[in-house]
């Protein structure tokens, strides 16, 4: 599909319209509808939306695939990682008031931590399975 | 009890109907797992409904609204959509194998295959 | 919504069902909406009708594929799902009204979460901080499900490199 003028031109255009959308969903899920999951997802998009314009080479050579599966398992460690902070700072786990010494901000600070966790394995997740969705297609021919 | 009142229910039960009826009733792998689809969404609509209230406004704290609707199926559903997702892509994910070795997505043929014994092809 | 379904039970054009199952769910975000779900609404209508439809013409592709069976005697299965259906409408009639402000959903919890956000944990979403601080630990166990899904997946697809002289 990169031979074609019109997608090119408009993919060029919106994608860093997209991952900037993406991050503003995500760090603005506290004030309006959004959140990790979200985010996450649009950014997964705007990745495949790449590399379904340009080619999946590409895609790989700005996303490697060690970096999307190293995505996926430090999500996941984020999250516990702020239970385990919570249980070594005096709490019990995912704790959050005792991350800081006014509970309220702690508050803040664990739910930031564990949205970036969960968008990270979002995000992660939904690119690995397009990469091996796209990869089985390739080898046949 | 009036008819209005229930709506919503109806609506919810018409499409959980829809999607079991496409499930069992189809023999083609990917349309089942649609059917499956479509049946996850009318449980989101069956929670999500009697959490709305008229005249409530969606539940992000602000000094102009005073009545919000519950918060609660909310963080239930998102919960459950992002199952939904990661259950359909494993399902795929075995349609894709299952068409590889039996060469065929089609229920009746996958288990005609599997009553009549004969060489099923290994995949790498 | 209900002619959606309808043309997707009765096509056999497996393409065409991809994508009305697309619009099914931005109809249902839009729904959602009305409800004043709006983050529900954010999810459904990015995963249902952004990634499921990706999977979905991925897995059309690699299955190659494009007509479905057509359907005999399907006379069984719909008197089935008549009679689920039948029951489950007999139960709901039990259940509350719409927009009853007394109904038991409305009373136990959700009042505390409600009055008492400001002053806990001061996030103006409530959902955002019911999810991730009050319930934090069903979101712990959510990040883990789509982990292992991605994990499944990997094992299902991954491609051992065993014949010689393939790549």
């Amino acid at each position: 599909m990169k031979n074609d003028l019109v997608l090119r031109v408009v993919a060029k255009l919106l994608i860093p319209f997209i991952l900037l959308f993406a991050l503003y969903v995500q760090f603005h899920g506290d004030f309006g509808p959004g959140g990790g999951f979200q985010a996450g997802v649009i950014l997964a998009a705007a990745i495949i939306f790449y590399a379904l314009i340009y080619g999946l080479d590409r895609a790989r050579r700005v996303v490697p695939e060690p970096l999307v599966e190293s995505m996926m398992a430090i999500g996941v460690l984020i999250y516990a990682g702020v239970g385990v902070a919570g249980l070594v700072l005096g709490g019990n786990f995912l704790d959050y008031f005792v991350l800081d010494p006014n509970p309220v901000l702690g508050q803040h600070r664990g739910i930031f931590w564990v949205e970036v966790g969960v968008a990270t394995t979002v995000s992660g997740v939904m690119l690995k399975i397009f990469y091996m969705f796209a990869d089985r297609g390739k080898v046949d021919e | 009890m009036t008819g209005s009142g229930h709506f919503s229910y109806f609506v919810t039960v018409f499409l959980m109907v829809a999607g079991l009826f496409i499930v069992i009733a189809r023999s083609n792998l990917i349309k089942k797992l649609v059917g499956l689809g479509i049946f996850q969404t009318s449980v989101y609509l069956l929670y999500i409904a009697p959490g709305k209230l008229v005249g409530g406004t969606a539940p992000i704290l602000s000094d102009a609204f005073s009545v919000y609707s519950n918060p609660l199926p909310h963080v239930l559903i998102l919960t459950a959509i992002v199952v939904g997702v990661a259950t359909l892509a494993l399902g795929l994910a075995l349609v894709v194998r299952i068409r590889e070795a039996y060469d065929s997505i089609e229920e009746d043929d996958i288990l005609a295959r599997d009553a009549a014994p004969g060489p099923i092809e290994q995949d790498p | 919504m209900a002619v959606a379904v309808w043309v997707i039970a009765r096509s056999r054009n497996l393409f065409g069902v991809v994508i009305l199952a697309g619009i099914y769910s931005f109809l249902m975000a839009t729904v959602l909406v009305a409800m004043d779900a709006v983050d529900v609404a954010m999810t459904e209508a990015s995963v249902g009708a952004g990634i499921s439809t990706v999977l979905f013409l991925g897995a059309l592709y690699l299955s190659k594929s494009e007509e479905a069976r057509p359907l005999q005697r399907p006379w069984l299965p719909l008197a089935v799902s008549l009679a689920v259906g039948a029951m489950l409408v007999y139960g709901t009639l039990g259940l509350p009204e719409f927009s009853d402000p007394k109904a038991p959903i409305h009373v136990h919890v959700v009042p505390r979460y409600l009055n008492e956000i400001k002053t806990e944990v001061d996030v103006p979403n409530v959902v955002t901080a019911v999810l991730a601080s009050y319930r934090g630990y069903d979101t712990l166990g959510e990040t883990t499900v789509v982990f292992t899904a991605g994990a499944g997946v990997v094992a299902l697809l991954r491609r051992r490199r065993a014949k010689a002289g393939e790549q």
